[in-house]
């Protein structure tokens, strides 16, 4: 009674809030309910069933029926466990990344060693698993490679990029400047074209880049100009005083950038990097304007399905859901790290 | 000393280089394709329809030039609206996290996380299915308030003397959004007022409690606090993230390709596709973007400058 009272009617304009709030939950969430759960047809073999029931509720078994194709896109269909398994794989080195036991030099050597397992799985060509070309790739597995070789490839360029624009020497620096801001000055669609229509125009006659390989070149420059700005926030909350006691003990310019300045630089950076990381994930989803198959892009073409058309909106909400997990748990483990990282920071950082 | 500018010297001859040979590489690829370069296609007849010509009349028979003008205005149309009313959701929302009151704040919480974590472009494929498949006809539109319509052909709002009426199988009268342009339209705002309103949010939390506590005592409720004490001094810690959503907005609106509204991006991938002429459609979009990037940073530098200033003086 006490914490409703403090909570939900501390005044009068809350009083009503409050109200408003039960109100509309009363007049919306039942109808939704019953939409999305109690008429929703789970099940179906033909779209019949889902016809009668459209406008009271919700056609899942669209899903059902589309969910090979929207995971695993145009793959060979009997081969379908190599993208799964793949899949598979990637989270899970997503997931021991994360835990601070494995942060050891030897982490690296299971990326290695995990990323030339799963281009076995795709690509195949060996030990009795058929060739599948990359074109064939698509759904999750497209996603989920997009945003790794983005992140990946991506950091160390945007720490180029940002100790080149710290940099004391004009030349350099103009130039990182011009890259970044040209880059972050304009929308990632206008780099994807670029890279899809003007990059073959560059290459000599007859040399060829694949689409994907494209696609993901472009995505690794537009996020990198992002990463470099984060990047150089945090070398900018290095004090100078430790640039200062790195020259002191006779430090080059890269023993100390590598061994004093950037442990310090990213460790201030490391949330706001991962929300960059989070935005680069969301942003995949835009190879589907150049046509690539990544898993909004076979979301859609499934809905291009004359017999099952017409329940996009239960396609979004699927599209919606499985973006929804990704991210969530990308911005929940981000908000942990940064109360470790403020909790483990050394006092002369906090403060400046 | 020296070194240092032998090497620099060393780069840009080698950025050169790279640039050189993309341009010969591009030359004889052009050559071999037959592709015109140059911008002289930009006075040809462009021979398309463009879908919403609010501003600039235009009809197939107008040139290139005149087609991307009428992106361009597209463009700056919906970032524009965007741009307010995201300010305004956003700050509503970013206030409400603050509330006393636990359902509020807890709804804004809600809000603020699902629009953040899921991909725009979903959320407007979402907004569009919503609108052209969802809704009813025109003759059964929804009429949640007085003069406003909401059917599969758009959306119909009444302005002062000129209410939309039905007449035969559309509205007339009143202001039109089509679903395009009203999918667009709140899918980048529900998005970017996600954003606005973490950065509401911290700008208020940045003003120290010392100032509130002084501001209650004072005998100011919570609203006058907020109107007098907290918001102009918040107003300095936001306004520079505030001017980089109010940029991510405009290039968002880009995304307008997807869904078909003929925004700037939109017509010159028309453009490209008609005259295969991609480098100097390209060229055209990234320089309209990089214009107004950089003049909207530049008017929020001005901006951020006058209310640092002011702040000073006192």
């Amino acid at each position: 009674m006490k914490w409703l009272k403090e909570n939900l009617f501390s005044s009068w304009p809350s009083g009503i809030a409050t109200l408003v709030i039960v109100w509309l939950a009363l007049a919306y969430l039942p109808p939704f309910f019953e939409w999305a759960f109690v008429d929703a047809i789970w099940r179906a073999d033909d779209p019949r069933a889902c016809r009668d029931a459209q406008g009271r509720g919700a056609c899942w078994a669209f899903i059902g029926e589309k969910h090979r194709f929207i995971l695993f896109g145009t793959y060979p269909f009997e081969q379908h466990w190599r993208p799964a398994a793949a899949s598979l794989l990637l989270v899970l080195l997503w997931i021991i990344s994360a835990m601070k036991i494995f942060w050891r030099w030897w982490l690296s050597l299971i990326w290695i060693a995990g990323l030339s397992v799963i281009g076995f799985l795709m690509w195949g060509g060996a030990l009795g698993l058929p060739y599948v070309e990359n074109e064939r790739w698509g759904g999750l597995i497209l996603t989920l490679i997009l945003a790794t070789f983005g992140c990946a490839l991506a950091f160390p360029l945007a720490i180029l990029l940002a100790l080149g624009r710290r940099s004391s020497l004009p030349v350099v620096r103009a130039l990182c400047v011009g890259c970044i801001e040209l880059i972050r000055g304009v929308p990632l669609i206008s780099v994807l074209f670029m890279a899809s229509v003007m990059l073959p125009l560059f290459l000599p006659a007859g040399v060829t880049v694949d689409k994907l390989l494209r696609a993901q070149l472009a995505l690794i420059l537009f996020i990198a100009a992002y990463l470099a700005e984060t990047v150089r926030g945090g070398l900018q909350a290095v004090p100078h005083h430790q640039y200062e006691a790195a020259d002191a003990l006779g430090l080059g310019y890269w023993k100390r950038t590598l061994f004093v300045i950037l442990p310090q630089a990213l460790r201030v950076s490391i949330p706001p990097l991962m929300n960059t990381f989070i935005a680069l994930f969301k942003d995949t989803s835009l190879v589907l304007i150049i046509g690539l198959f990544d898993l909004l892009s076979t979301i859609k073409v499934s809905l291009q399905d004359p017999a099952w058309s017409g329940f996009g909106v239960e396609a979004y909400l699927f599209a919606s859901a499985v973006y929804f997990v990704f991210c969530y748990a990308m911005s929940a483990y981000s908000q942990q790290l940064e109360r470790d990282v403020a909790s483990g920071v050394p006092r002369a950082l906090r403060e400046t | 000393m020296k070194k240092s500018w032998l090497a620099q010297a060393g780069l840009l001859a080698a950025v050169g280089l790279v640039l050189w040979y993309f341009a010969s590489n591009t030359a004889q690829n052009l050559e071999a394709r037959k592709i015109a370069s140059g911008f002289a296609f930009l006075a040809r007849e462009a021979g398309f329809e463009i879908g919403e010509t609010s501003s600039i009349a235009y009809s197939a028979a107008d040139t290139y030039l005149r087609a991307l003008g009428v992106g361009l205005a597209n463009t700056a149309r919906v970032a524009l609206a965007g741009i307010l009313f995201a300010t305004f959701l956003g700050t509503l929302v970013g206030l409400a996290r603050l509330s006393p009151n636990w359902l509020l704040s807890k709804l804004a919480a809600g809000y603020v996380e699902t629009v953040r974590n899921i991909p725009l472009l979903v959320q407007l494929f979402f907004w569009y299915t919503i609108i052209s498949e969802s809704l009813p006809g025109p003759e059964d539109a929804l009429n949640p308030l007085p003069g406003v319509f909401l059917s599969n052909r758009g959306i119909f709002l009444p302005l002062p003397g000129d209410v939309p009426v039905l007449s035969g199988f559309n509205f007339s009268g009143g202001m039109a959004l089509t679903p395009e342009f009203a999918a667009l339209l709140i899918g980048l705002v529900t998005y970017t007022a996600g954003f606005i309103a973490e950065i509401v949010r911290a700008g208020v939390l940045s003003v120290p409690r010392g100032q509130v506590d002084a501001a209650y005592s004072m005998g100011l409720e919570r609203r006058g606090a907020l109107r007098y004490i907290i918001l102009p001094q918040a107003l300095r810690l936001i306004v520079p993230p505030m001017t980089s959503q109010y940029l991510n907005l405009t290039k968002n609106s880009s995304l307008a390709v997807a869904i078909g509204y003929p925004d700037l991006v939109s017509v010159a991938n028309t453009t490209m596709n008609q005259t295969g002429q991609a480098i100097e459609g390209i060229a055209v979009i990234m320089a309209v973007y990089l214009t107004i990037s950089l003049s909207i940073s530049a008017f929020m530098n001005w901006y951020n400058r006058r209310i640092a200033l002011r702040g000073a003086a006192r």
